[in-house]
């Protein structure tokens, strides 16, 4: 990325991203004060509806399931010093995975067709990850490029399979039949409940607890397996990796594989856990809030979690503020995302150098 | 079908192909400038947005195509400057900016769009002055009535809007200017080399920002098309995708000027068919699905890309930042 400058790790992590979410908060601050709106009531409002209920919290926690997802998929890449802006297109062909399975299969009990569907989901998606990755591997091609192109073919794709082919006969839009009963992923107050525990209704659904295994296996995979030390090898130094014997093009194929099949997985949220047939744009824009995600939790599952909550609080709070504030719409959220990305990414230097400087003077004058 | 009537279909077809192109024509010239330079531009979409928003809005409350071109320009060199300083001051990452520059450009302009307008997003539908209106060359309508050439005086070579027929003077420009002046080597050769630039005493810097300022004017023609010449106002994301369009197009001209045009019209022809066979029975094949025939400007750059047909190179320090030695 850009040029590393100095700064003690506890800072790197926390500080710099923090501070470039605050930066991007006041931009759009000064939007909402543009548009005639007071920022400080937008942001209270904001808060309350993200967190003010029961319910606000579990809709908080379902956004928040698939930012998880597609912010692992684009942080597995930045190890490996590759970028997947394709979570869009792979998400899409997760619902197409997951759907192939459930319309076929969904007359089987729930202990087969949900892993199945599971894993359809997360194949399609790797396969469309994986492509990309080939084409750079063996013919060259930038993957950065490819998977563009990509996201605008599993649109087409999906849309001609719905409109000719597994589109529910009869029916105007173009979506499937819903799935049976047993291939949908139950949502968290109905297992709770099956426990006793009673909490609120929401879309809230047991993907969440997968995500939440998604970023552990993330975080052992690549910080305490071989694997990960290979994939970080070849992100850190392509040279130092291939002198000790590591395969660059065997380590973009798995990583890439990997990162399409976690935003393949967007899918069991949307399509298995809540609309429960496969439909269009179900992943509206949430592959690429995964590039804000992974970049302001510094490719740290940890720090994806905590992203992932933020931003699932401004989808949730958002929408419970475009009712109380017609004006401030929920495109606002999307243009928050824009901020995001270019203080904790592209102008991550114009924060960054300031704080170096503060604790070069700190430190000297310690000294 | 007579022959006339194919004839007839097939300007149609011809006529809405060179309509739909002119956005991408403008918006591709717009990344070969940047890109020939060294700077990586995923962000044309976003630019053509905020211009397409800014135009509208100035023209609908000045009622003037021409102010509203202006302030398409303006709004989208604002953009492109955003992803100039990010690129090239702060040395950052050019794809994530991009990215950044493209979802900045969709939220804004709706939110904006729906508070000022409260028309869920769109800007009032605009008419007269405040369009583009299609220029008529002499004696179209008499012209029209000779068989074969009439048709393709009347209809494909009269009748655009003004911008239209500025996209042909942009390629133009654009070609002579890189291939054939100082200035237009200098931006090749720091997007090859820019070391060497800096080595013969010229400033990579000023001669990057000035190729993301052109690109800037060019997407800001781009989107004041869409919303002035095109369409009748803004509406919510309507470049829908025609930025990455272009982007293929690019890649599929190998970075030239006059291949970008010819890359441009073969992809808005392909959109022309795809409209045009919505629905129809074609004798022998059946129906033809209209997606395949949009997902071929992607496949076809996908393919291209990776050495099956030809091979597309970059600039060589494209997306790479340039950091002075000292």
């Amino acid at each position: 990325m850009s040029t590393p400058i100095e700064l003690p790790k506890w800072a790197d992590v926390s500080l710099v991203p923090i501070l470039a979410v605050i930066v991007a908060f006041l931009v759009a601050g000064l939007v909402v004060l543009g548009i005639g709106e007071n920022p400080v009531k937008a942001t209270v409002l904001l808060i309350q509806g993200a967190l003010g209920s029961g319910e606000g919290i579990g809709y908080t926690l379902y956004y928040a399931t698939n930012f998880i997802f597609t912010g692992l998929a684009v942080a597995i890449t930045f190890h490996a010093g590759l970028f997947n802006i394709g979570g869009e297109g792979q998400a899409t062909m997760g619902g197409l995975g997951a759907a192939l399975i459930c319309l076929n299969l969904d007359f089987l009990p729930w202990y087969i067709v949900l892993p199945l569907a599971i894993l359809g989901a997360m194949a399609l998606g790797a396969l469309w990850a994986f492509i990309p990755g080939y084409l750079q591997v063996k013919r060259g091609s930038h993957v950065v490029i490819t998977t563009i192109m990509f996201n605008f073919l599993a649109a087409t794709l999906v849309v001609y399979l719905l409109v000719n082919v597994i589109g529910k006969p009869g029916s105007m839009s173009p979506e499937t039949r819903v799935f049976a009963a047993s291939a949908h992923l139950p949502y968290l107050h109905e297992a709770l409940a099956y426990f006793g525990l009673k909490i609120p209704k929401s879309p809230l659904n047991l993907s969440f607890v997968l995500a939440l295994l998604a970023s552990a296996f993330v975080w052992i995979t690549v910080w305490h397996t071989k694997l990960g030390y290979a994939i970080r090898t070849v992100g850190h130094s392509p040279t130092a990796a291939t002198y000790a014997g590591i395969s660059i093009g065997r380590i973009t194929l798995i990583s890439m594989a990997m990162s399409g099949a976690l935003a393949g997985m967007l899918a069991v949220n949307e399509i298995l856990g809540v609309q429960t047939r496969l439909l269009l744009e179900f992943s509206s824009g949430y592959g690429f809030i995964g590039i804000a995600v992974a970049l302001m939790g510094r490719a740290h599952p940890v720090g994806i979690v905590l992203a992932s909550i933020l931003f699932g609080m401004l989808y949730q709070g958002g929408t419970e503020l475009s009712f109380e504030m017609p004006r401030v719409t929920r495109d606002m959220i999307v243009a928050i995302s824009g901020l995001v990305i270019l203080f904790a990414g592209a102008l991550d230097g114009l924060i960054r150098r300031p704080v170096a400087g503060v604790f070069a003077r700190f430190l000297k004058s310690g000294a | 079908m007579s022959g006339m009537e194919i004839y007839a279909t097939l300007i149609a077809i011809l006529e809405s192909g060179l309509r739909l192109c002119v956005p991408l024509v403008f918006a591709c010239l717009a990344g070969l400038w940047s890109e020939r330079s060294g700077v990586v531009d995923i962000g044309l979409e976003g630019k053509m947005l905020v211009a397409a928003f800014a135009s509208a809005a100035a023209a609908g409350a000045t009622n003037s195509a021409v102010i509203g071109l202006g302030a398409g320009i303006i709004a989208s060199i604002g953009f492109a400057l955003i992803h100039g300083f990010a690129a090239i001051s702060q040395r950052g990452n050019q794809i994530v900016s991009g990215v950044a520059i493209n979802m900045l450009a969709a939220g804004l302009t709706a939110l904006v769009g729906n508070a000022w307008y409260n028309q869920g997003g769109r800007t009032p539908p605009l008419e007269g002055n405040a369009r583009f209106q299609p220029l008529t060359w002499p004696g179209a309508e008499t012209i029209d009535q000779i068989p074969i050439i009439g048709p393709i005086y009347a209809h494909l070579l009269s009748g655009h809007s003004a911008l239209a027929y500025c996209a042909l003077v942009a390629t133009f420009l654009s070609a002579f200017i890189l291939r054939r002046t100082r200035f237009g080597l200098r931006i090749r050769a720091v997007g090859e080399n820019p070391a060497a630039v800096d080595t013969a005493g010229v400033s990579v810097v000023r001669l990057r920002y000035s190729a993301v300022i052109i690109a800037g004017i060019l997407c800001g023609f781009a989107g004041s098309y869409l919303a002035l010449g095109q369409a009748a106002g803004f509406l919510t994301n309507m470049t829908a995708g025609k930025g990455f369009i272009a982007l293929a197009a690019l890649i599929f001209a190998k970075w030239r000027a006059w291949p970008a045009l010819g890359a441009c019209f073969l992809f808005g022809l392909l959109d022309a068919v795809a409209i045009r066979l919505q629905g129809v029975m074609v004798p022998g094949i059946g129906q033809i699905p209209v997606q395949a025939i949009q997902a071929l400007p992607y496949l076809m750059t996908v393919i291209l890309l990776a050495g099956f047909i030809g091979k597309a190179i970059p600039p060589k320090a494209s997306g790479l930042p340039y950091v002075k030695e000292r």
